[in-house]
């Protein structure tokens, strides 16, 4: 049954042809599938679970964005320590020297300390002695004076107290940053620091790097999106709000994450939870392009004719006689 | 030039040659053919033409919500209906596509000569799956705000996070509303011309092979 080259003609040649109405088929499947989208989006509406502000975060739970917030000025979060594309802190994900995060380079600068903390209280400083003074005694310290004032008030923050929205702790040598941290603390839950993170000196912003970065270094973010199921390790890339249906077409590739060995800490073959976002998608790539070329991989080309189910597809062909 | 005159057929003329081309392999009778080999009256066969329908559906919902901007399906009870529609349209065309590209795996759907058809039914699968996901990111809601933020290390780690912002609302909205679903049209409508330019590949033979 070789057909390559041959015309469509010759290929059809002793079939037998029916009569096929291609355009009533495609008329009466554009109504069907209308009629079932429309009914579907009727009855079910869709996904629209507002998203967080760093006004409700800071409103809701002031000592993780306090906490956050001198995580920033310590250098210790996530974003902080993160590499490239943002900063160089960190040396990002390599499997051996394959290491595309590192070739890539500083793309999207973010430092931290300053994007988050800094920039935002110096904007807000204009009309406050107050802060503009602890501004100054903070700039002017050591970096080691500095680390031992946000170690001493991160150690504190466990401790502290929230009254009328504002957070306390109990005394110590925490040198400006009560006086750094209350004021970004009340810029924020007026929901000022949403402006100030998105100020790019243009009018138009539609670019929300620095907000994201900065929420996603607290736990409040990922703790609402844990009573969605949203995060990694609940396969939260296919996941939805509510009682939708999410990206379920990313199964395979969510699956990944919560196995070995891209779970594991010692892993397998270099291959391990810190660098499992870059096996991954090699992984994916991989089993991508295989899927792609299943007409010449042996084995996999040939389970079509093994299994039967080509039979149950065609059986009108495969009855007794029936294309004689 | 009198209309009735009739157009000298120049050998070295491109458009002669790209005539003479379609004629020769997509002529009406291959692109709307009015008839078809019996076989193709299989269950399995709908699934490719409804999930072109889906398809079309997903379109139309996403120019009415484009043309209202992003902010519409969050205040208007008619922009949250179009996003609805949008949204399950998705799901129904991703649906179909599985199902069709089962069936065409277990018709081995490549053979004589059409594996690059097949090819291209997966590279449509993976640009699709880039569009939903842009989509998803461009919802302006919770949900999207979370998958940014979760998607970024994937990204990052792959080093093509610089260049494919997942937390860059403008860059994820531009691609999913223009370039991504030209592409997956284009990659469509050749799916579909090298499907009816090959015809409909014939059962398996118990004695043959499923090599392209």
């Amino acid at each position: 049954m070789k057909a390559m080259g041959a015309t469509q003609e010759e290929y059809y040649r002793g079939v037998r042809m029916v009569p096929y109405d291609l355009i009533k088929e495609l008329v009466l499947a554009l109504a069907g599938v209308g009629i079932l989208a429309l009914a579907v989006s009727a009855i079910l509406s869709s996904p629209d679970v507002a998203p967080l502000t760093i006004a409700a975060w800071a409103q809701s739970d002031p000592v993780d964005f306090v906490t956050t917030a001198t995580n920033e000025l310590a250098g210790s979060t996530t974003s902080a320590g993160y590499g490239n594309p943002y900063n160089t802190s960190g040396p990002g994900q390599a499997w051996g020297p394959i290491a595309p995060q590192k070739w890539i380079g500083t793309r999207i600068p973010i430092d931290s300390a300053n994007t988050f903390v800094i920039q935002p209280l110096e904007r807000g400083a204009s009309s406050n002695s107050n802060l503009g003074t602890a501004l100054d005694t903070w700039q002017k310290a050591s970096s080691d004076q500095q680390g031992k004032w946000t170690d001493a008030y991160t150690k504190a923050l466990p401790n502290a107290t929230v009254k009328d929205g504002k957070v306390t702790v109990p005394d110590g040598d925490y040198g400006p940053l009560p006086v750094m941290m209350s004021n970004l603390l009340a810029i924020a839950q007026t929901g000022g620091l949403d402006g100030l993170l998105m100020v790019n000196g243009r009018f138009y912003q539609t670019d929300y790097t620095p907000a994201l970065l900065f929420m996603g270094d607290g736990t409040y973010l990922a703790g609402q999106a844990q009573q969605w199921n949203l995060l990694g390790n609940q396969w939260g890339m296919m996941n939805e709000t509510g009682r939708y249906p999410g990206q379920t077409w990313l199964w395979l590739y969510t699956m990944w994450y919560q196995v070995p060995p891209f779970t594991s800490p010692t892993g397998f073959l270099g291959i391990n939870s810190s660098n499992a976002d870059l096996g991954i998608i090699i992984l994916m790539t991989l089993l991508t392009a295989a899927l792609a070329l299943v007409p010449l991989i042996p084995i996999l080309r040939d389970i079509p004719r093994w299994v039967p189910i080509h039979r149950l597809i065609w059986r009108g062909y495969y009855a007794p006689k029936a294309h004689e | 030039m009198n209309a009735a005159e009739p157009v000298p057929e120049q050998a070295a003329s491109w458009t002669v040659r790209v005539r003479r081309a379609i004629d020769r392999h997509l002529p009406m009778d291959h692109l709307l053919p009015v008839r078809q080999p019996y076989y193709v009256g299989s269950w399995v066969y709908v699934f490719g033409v409804i999930t072109i329908a889906a398809l079309v559906w997903v379109v139309v919902s996403g120019v009415v919500l484009a043309f209202m901007g992003p902010q519409w399906w969050h205040d208007s009870s008619v922009g949250r209906f179009f996003n609805s529609l949008h949204f399950w349209s998705v799901q129904l065309f991703f649906i179909f596509m599985v199902l069709h590209l089962w069936g065409q795996y277990f018709m081995a759907g490549w053979r004589h000569g059409r594996a690059a058809t097949w090819a291209i039914g997966v590279v449509i699968f993976g640009v699709s799956i880039l569009t939903a996901f842009t989509g998803y990111l461009s919802q302006q809601n919770f949900d999207s705000q979370f998958i940014a933020v979760n998607a970024k290390d994937a990204m990052n780690g792959a080093g093509v996070g610089a260049f494919f912002n997942v937390l860059n609302f403008g860059q994820m909205y531009g691609l999913h509303i223009m370039l991504l679903p030209i592409g997956v049209t284009i990659l469509v409508v050749l799916h579909i011309v090298m499907v009816r330019a090959r015809g409909v590949v014939k059962p398996i033979d118990p004695e043959g092979g499923t090599r392209s």
